[in-house]
């Protein structure tokens, strides 16, 4: 396991570079399929509506997919996440148009634990509202 | 009505082994739009130190979540599923998962409350090799939320 980052280089506070993926309905389509969750709220912005959403909306598994890429860039090996754990705490609408939705997400280290871990902490918005709560990564460093 | 408790502790049988593929895995990665060579290419994920491409963190939830159909679809535990949503997700990784492994979850019911009329369940799965080694936890919450007052 090959970290690009070295744990000596780390402190808490530390910025992981940020950054926004795109979603839109014809992506939550592709998830749908390559995931296995063709749940119709995620893609049938009628049966959405009967469920009592506002419309369609994000697979909770694909926001969590993206966020963590913050940490895999940042780290290079994708097997340097030890642990990853999230709470799904608004959901994420995909209007039916060109532009779709946007994820925002930052992450800092948030403490530094034994056997050159670290803990990263993630934030992640989406118009304006958090989406996932107590969003953290335990990542094996260099 | 609230679920029964008894069902706290009780574990269901592993299930039939999943073998994970490099195609497979290129396609949940596309479907995130990671371009992370160590899914794709068998070197740059040897060059990383693992023997095969790996998947991304979140591609084993599909191997658990099915598994804990069998959990969420049991009549006598009751949930109603067209009002569940996924309250929380975790895992811990003992190693990646990878292209060629054989996975096979024993699914675990660890709670059950009833919460101002909303039924959570607490599933974990967890992840064995072909050879009995442990790979991966998933902790997965589901809240079936409280129907309307007619």
């Amino acid at each position: 396991m090959t970290a690009k980052i070295s744990y000596a280089d780390v402190e808490v506070g530390t910025e992981l570079p940020p950054q926004s993926f795109p979603v839109t309905r014809a992506m939550l389509v592709q998830y749908a399929g390559a995931s296995g969750d063709f749940n119709p709220i995620h893609w049938n912005e009628k049966f959405a509506a009967e469920v009592g959403l506002p419309d369609v909306i994000a697979h909770g598994m694909f926001t969590m997919a993206e966020a963590i890429r913050v940490v895999t860039d940042w780290v290079a090996d994708p097997g340097a996440v030890v642990e990853y754990g999230v709470r799904f705490t608004k959901p994420v609408v995909v209007p039916n148009d060109d532009k779709g939705a946007l994820i925002e997400v930052s992450a800092k280290v948030a403490a530094l634990l034994d056997d050159n871990r670290v803990r990263v902490d993630l934030t992640a918005m989406s118009a304006g509202q958090k989406v996932l709560g107590m969003s953290r990564a335990v990542v094996q460093l260099a | 009505m609230a679920l029964d408790q008894s069902f706290v502790g009780r574990a269901y049988p592993p299930t039939a082994p999943y073998e994970v593929g490099r195609e497979k895995i290129r396609e949940f990665a596309e479907a995130v739009g990671d371009t992370n060579p160590a899914y794709t290419d068998p070197e740059a994920a040897k060059a990383l130190g693992h023997s095969d491409v790996i998947a991304p963190p979140t591609f084993v939830f599909a191997i658990t979540f099915k598994a804990a159909g069998d959990v969420i679809q049991d009549p006598q535990l009751g949930l109603d599923y067209s009002r569940v949503v996924h309250g929380d997700q975790k895992f811990a990784y003992k190693r990646p998962v990878r292209a060629g492994d054989r996975l096979s979850v024993t699914s675990t019911i660890e709670a059950v409350k009833s919460l101002a009329g909303n039924d959570i369940v607490d599933i974990r799965g967890d992840v064995h090799d072909e050879a009995g080694e442990h790979v991966v936890t998933a902790w997965t919450k589901l809240v079936s939320r409280a129907a309307e007052e007619a």
